[in-house]
């Protein structure tokens, strides 16, 4: 057991770089990932921001945050898709008879998404700076955001992978994604929420989004998180803890 | 010196209620083609996926190229692989990619030269660089068998490997493993066509509501049953052999 365990990150960069091949072949990945938020951020920047009053000078600046976690959302049926491919195919039960980490296989599907969001953001950022993004934050700031995003792409990912690994169908596989693709849109991520009816301002306020929006535009404009950081920081430890159980109980079962 | 590829006594698998295995005896002779029979739901892929480390039993000993799989798992998957029943290639890689992958998951020093050689041997070369997806049923099967022979397995399991497959891939695939066989690889086969096992097995197993109930040559069986009657019948070619006929001759053209 000894030599597979010196190999366990070899074997997870061999899974990375399949699973990223995977994303830069899929022409339908690429444009739900990056192209669908830059024109989310277009659409709402260009055509609806003159109409919106946020309190901000620079809608772009209010925007960005919400637009960075649309396109981690966007991501996550993929990430489910693509697990649930594997164990549908064979190609986990190849992998689990080969010797090799039994965990690599999974965990190879995590850090791709990791990675394909890192880049999805990096993209997203630097079309919001040619459309006039700027933000004072320092180094330390722009690590916080960074950790603060990598857990909550963590957080969808294993949702996802509950989903990927215990479907019975594609499409069950992928329908986790409607649920999340909605959290960004009833948050402040377009508009603040004070401009929302009781009921729906009260969902806002208080579902995980909003919280890490709130984080990343304190962060972003160089003004105290406060307690926000921490809520944001507690929703995904949380999620990451409780999705994290269950899908490896799906991932025993099923490989 | 060990001379048995496979050694199995007493293996017992229930899953709940549903006792699928009820004392599984068997061996395999090294570098011999065995193959399993049983009608669907037999157990047959069960005791693949016990035997190839997927799968725990609940009781018997279970010894794999002359590991324990349940004390060595490790060491039993660095001798063996699998083919399951669908072919377990990456649609979205190329044929090259696939097998230069497995040969870097097996740690092998040359992954390119390894996945070269293959593609050489099963005839992929031409359509090394496409994407799998754009590959022929009997294109895929090649590939699968290739990847299974990546870093060259003492033994290989093959469960049910011609279902769905048409009539000239099944005897192409045949001749595949009749190769394997004479280069000294043991081969673990299960399926539920029965000219498949005369056609390939040394040694042929039933497995019937959770039991092996006879095993032995194709000769050996034969003996079971009453003596041959000599009768004398019209003999018909059947639709595969009148598919092939007409179908090699459009070939040959």
């Amino acid at each position: 057991m000894e030599t597979i365990k010196n190999y366990f990150f070899i074997d997870l960069s061999v899974m990375l770089g399949r699973s990223m091949r995977h994303i830069f072949r899929s022409m339908d990945t690429i444009i739900t990932v990056t192209v669908m938020p830059v024109a989310l951020m277009l659409l709402f920047v260009y055509v609806l921001g003159g109409a919106i009053q946020t309190g901000a000078d620079n809608y772009v600046n209010y925007l960005l945050p919400g637009i960075l976690l649309v396109a981690i959302a966007n991501s996550i049926g993929y990430t489910s898709f693509r697990l649930f491919t594997d164990v549908q195919r064979g190609i986990f039960e190849r992998f689990h008879s080969m010797p090799i980490a039994r965990s690599a296989a999974l965990w190879g599907h995590v850090l791709t998404s990791l990675v394909s969001n890192a880049i999805s953001v990096v993209v997203v950022i630097l079309v919001a700076l040619l459309m006039g993004f700027r933000s004072p934050a320092g180094v330390l700031s722009w690590l916080a955001i960074a950790g603060i995003l990598a857990l909550f792409t963590l957080a969808l990912t294993w949702i996802a992978a509950i989903a990927g690994l215990s479907a019975k169908s594609v499409d069950g596989a992928i329908a986790i994604a409607y649920p999340i693709h909605f959290l960004p849109l009833i948050s402040s991520a377009f508009v603040p929420t004070r401009s929302m009816p009781g009921p729906v301002r009260a969902f806002a306020e208080n579902q995980p989004v909003t919280s890490i929006i709130e984080t990343i535009r304190a962060l972003l404009s160089n003004r105290p998180a406060g307690h926000e950081i921490w809520i944001a920081l507690a929703w995904c430890v949380g999620i990451i803890f409780v999705a994290y159980i269950f899908a490896m109980r799906a991932y025993k079962r099923r490989a | 010196m060990e001379n048995k590829a496979i050694r199995v006594k007493g293996l017992k698998k229930s899953y709940k209620e549903l006792d699928v295995l009820k004392g599984v005896d068997f061996e395999v002779e090294q570098g011999s083609i065995f193959a399993l029979l049983g009608s669907n739901g037999a157990g047959k892929t069960t005791i693949v996926k016990i035997l190839t480390t997927l799968l725990k039993q609940d009781s018997g000993s279970v010894i794999v190229n002359g590991f324990d799989v349940s004390l060595n798992p490790g060491n039993v998957r660095q001798s063996i692989s699998l083919t399951g029943q669908f072919a377990a290639v990456d649609e979205i890689l190329t044929g090259r990619e696939n097998l230069v992958m497995i040969a870097r998951l097996r740690h092998l020093k040359d992954p390119r030269q390894v996945a070269d050689d293959l593609l050489n041997r099963f005839d992929l070369t031409a359509a090394a660089d496409r994407a799998v997806s754009t590959y022929s049923g009997g294109m895929r099967r090649r590939l699968d068998i290739a990847m299974s022979l990546v870093g060259k397995p003492l033994l290989i399991f093959l469960d049910e490997p011609t279902s769905g497959l048409d009539p000239e891939v099944r005897i192409e695939f045949w001749q595949i493993v009749r190769e394997l066989a004479d280069g000294g690889t043991t081969v673990f086969l299960t399926t539920q066509y029965l000219d498949e096992a005369e056609q390939l097995a040394d040694r042929i197993a039933i497995l019937h509501e959770g039991r092996i109930i006879v095993s032995g040559t194709l000769s050996d069986l034969k003996k079971l049953f009453p003596a041959t009657k000599v009768e004398y019948i019209e003999k018909q070619p059947t639709l595969e052999e009148i598919f092939l006929a007409i179908v090699g001759k459009k070939e040959q053209k």
